[in-house]
């Protein structure tokens, strides 16, 4: 986390106060601004209450207009991650870069601070919920002891769709592991820690019902056999590299270290060309890829593990495409959020 | 998934009229209160066909039989409730009221209707009756609230009754489908086998235990949440008669 500035600008002299770090101090060093600065500096005075019970929870007086970061202030031992501060009690958050001078508030401004939970990282719970299945499906594969009949610990699948699928599912998730340590560029640091929980579940358990069916010695192969796989395979991977270069796209849009948001365009590669027509196609080449590995294992709950995730994907892809039109005037109308066209 | 879900979020439409529409309109009022109509007549027939019954026979045993017909069409219109939620004009949770309506069809048709050996135990007479109260007060408390005539009286049975019928109805359910248990597992009902040709399996009796042991967190709750509903509906009425 970057180290808490009061002032976003601060004449090269003047050092942050100690209302970054430690209680209230009522009246702050008396530094006058530089005296280069000709222009008055007017200061604030910030209320900070608790959204919901209102109580006052601090009182900050001469503070900078150009200040940002209020949140630490107060309450030091709550990291800031965790921290909400407000403009109304049931309104959004600001943003750490909002700076005070520019906030629709009087010269003495009230804001409402919550308390958001203990909070996680986007980084550790995707990196946790997708070594999650990487490791679980392996497991089924080279059939551990206890999952099967004891006479098929430790042997491998006649069926070669099976190898297959191992290989497909595990180059999915080392992908994604991949793509979170060297590819997206996260908006929010964190998320609630309870969702960690519920992520994993998720992840976890769809991969280990999936496992067992694929990897059990009564596995029954696809009813069109190798035409059927071929097939499967190639939508797959066809989904794979779209998925990717939509990621790589994405990633383009965006400076290291900002967390500026833009249209999304087609870019060169062709699989990027999708953007003339759907908003999310990082969405659209998942559930391809996935209904690629439910036609190539045919197996039912792989059909349900896509269609949750396809649920799930079409909620945010919506969400997605409903703020892009609020954000951008000139968002391209003949985009849907999803499905070209349907969804 | 690690993404954010936002919910839909909806808009008040903003015409300028300053006044706000409370609940649902007046055609969707009307519906609702003949739907509530219903379902009160439809469970009285329920609960007088028990009593002629066991007039009639002289014991409790076996009274399923005599309701059978008009428990299944009743207890499945309540799956209406759910539409109702989703489409707003009854301002409670989709989720919610669809897992409570879904238990209880659940129960009349996979449990009671399918196996039944079951059809004869003590068990089932145990949640009809709980049920069956528990349902007449339900919706003549909802008929009365949409004609904004609420006895007390209603408010007070909705309240309180079911402090000894939810119970109740737990136990009845839960004895049922320990019954059932044994013949699910002799016959392999609604139960599907490995090797086949979509790569799936269900075992039935598994399902019934697991749901037997999922009652366990989730009846507390339940419970403990509607003892709190009626410390705040029914308390502020007590505050009231206080005040000289």
């Amino acid at each position: 986390m970057d180290t808490l500035a009061l002032e976003a600008t601060l004449p090269k002299k003047a050092q942050p106060t100690a209302l970054i770090t430690g209680p209230p101090v009522p009246a702050p060093t008396k530094r006058k601004p530089a005296k280069k600065t000709k222009k008055a500096v007017v200061f604030f005075e910030v209320e900070i209450l608790d959204a919901k019970t209102k109580d006052k929870l601090c009182f900050l007086d001469k503070v900078r207009p150009t200040s940002t970061k209020l949140c630490a202030a107060c309450y030091p031992q709550w990291y800031p991650a965790r921290q909400s501060i407000r403009l109304d009690p049931k309104g959004k958050s600001l943003k750490d870069e909002d700076v005070l001078q520019h906030l629709p508030v009087g010269t003495t401004a009230t804001f409402y601070f919550r308390d958001l939970g203990a909070q996680i990282s986007w980084v550790t719970v995707f990196l946790t919920e997708y070594a999650g299945p990487l490791l679980i499906y392996l497991m089924f594969y080279f059939r551990v002891p206890f999952i099967y009949p004891p006479k098929y610990d430790f042997t491998t699948s006649k069926h070669w769709v099976v190898h297959l699928a191992c290989m497909c599912h595990s180059f999915h998730y080392v992908k994604r592991l991949l793509e979170t340590l060297f590819v997206h560029r996260f908006s929010h640091g964190t998320m609630p820690l309870r969702n960690i929980f519920k992520n994993c579940t998720y992840y976890w358990g769809f991969a280990a019902w999936m496992a067992y069916y694929i990897n059990h010695p009564l596995y029954t192969p696809p009813t069109y056999g190798e035409q059927q796989v071929k097939m499967a395979l190639i939508i797959f991977l066809f989904c794979q590299i779209g998925n990717f270069s939509i990621h790589i796209a994405l990633r383009n849009l965006r400076p290291p270290g900002s967390k500026t948001r833009k249209i999304p365009y087609p870019t060169k590669n062709p699989f990027t060309w999708i953007f003339l027509l759907v908003s999310c196609p990082n969405y659209t080449y998942e559930l391809g890829s996935w209904l690629g590995f439910t036609l190539m294992t045919q197996c039912l709950p792989v059909a349900f593990f896509t269609l949750v995730g396809f649920i799930q994907m079409t909620v945010w892809a919506k969400a997605k495409h409903r703020s892009y039109l609020k954000e951008f005037r000139d968002y391209p109308p003949l985009r849907s959020p999803i499905l070209p066209f349907v969804l | 998934m690690s993404a954010p879900a936002m919910g839909t979020t909806k808009t008040a439409p903003n015409d300028g009229s300053h006044k706000k529409k409370k609940g649902p309109g007046t055609l969707a009022t009307a519906y609702l209160v003949i739907y509530n109509v219903v379902m009160t007549a439809g469970w009285l027939v329920i609960a007088v066909g028990l009593v002629r019954a066991y007039l009639a026979r002289g014991s409790y045993h076996g009274l399923y039989y005599s309701i059978e017909k008009p428990l299944k069409f009743f207890q499945t219109g309540a799956l209406l409730e759910i539409l109702h939620c989703a489409v707003g004009i009854v301002p409670s949770s989709v989720v919610l009221t669809g897992f409570q309506v879904m238990s209880r069809v659940f129960l009349t048709w996979a449990v009671t209707h399918s196996v039944r050996e079951v059809q004869s135990e003590d068990s089932v007479l145990l949640f009809v009756v709980a049920w069956t109260i528990t349902e007449i007060i339900r919706y003549s408390f909802y008929t009365f609230s949409l004609l904004n005539h609420l006895p007390y009286l209603i408010k007070w049975a909705r309240y309180t009754f079911f402090i000894v019928l939810y119970p109740m109805g737990v136990t009845g359910e839960l004895l049922t489908i320990y019954a059932a248990l044994p013949y699910v597992q002799k016959t392999g009902l609604y139960s599907v086998t490995l090797p086949n040709k979509y790569n799936f399996s269900f075992d039935y009796y598994t399902f019934l235990i697991l749901t037997m042991v999922s009652y366990i967190p989730l009846f507390p709750q339940l419970y403990f949440h509607m003892l709190r509903q009626r410390k705040k509906v029914l308390g502020h009425v007590e505050e009231y008669t206080k005040v000289e």
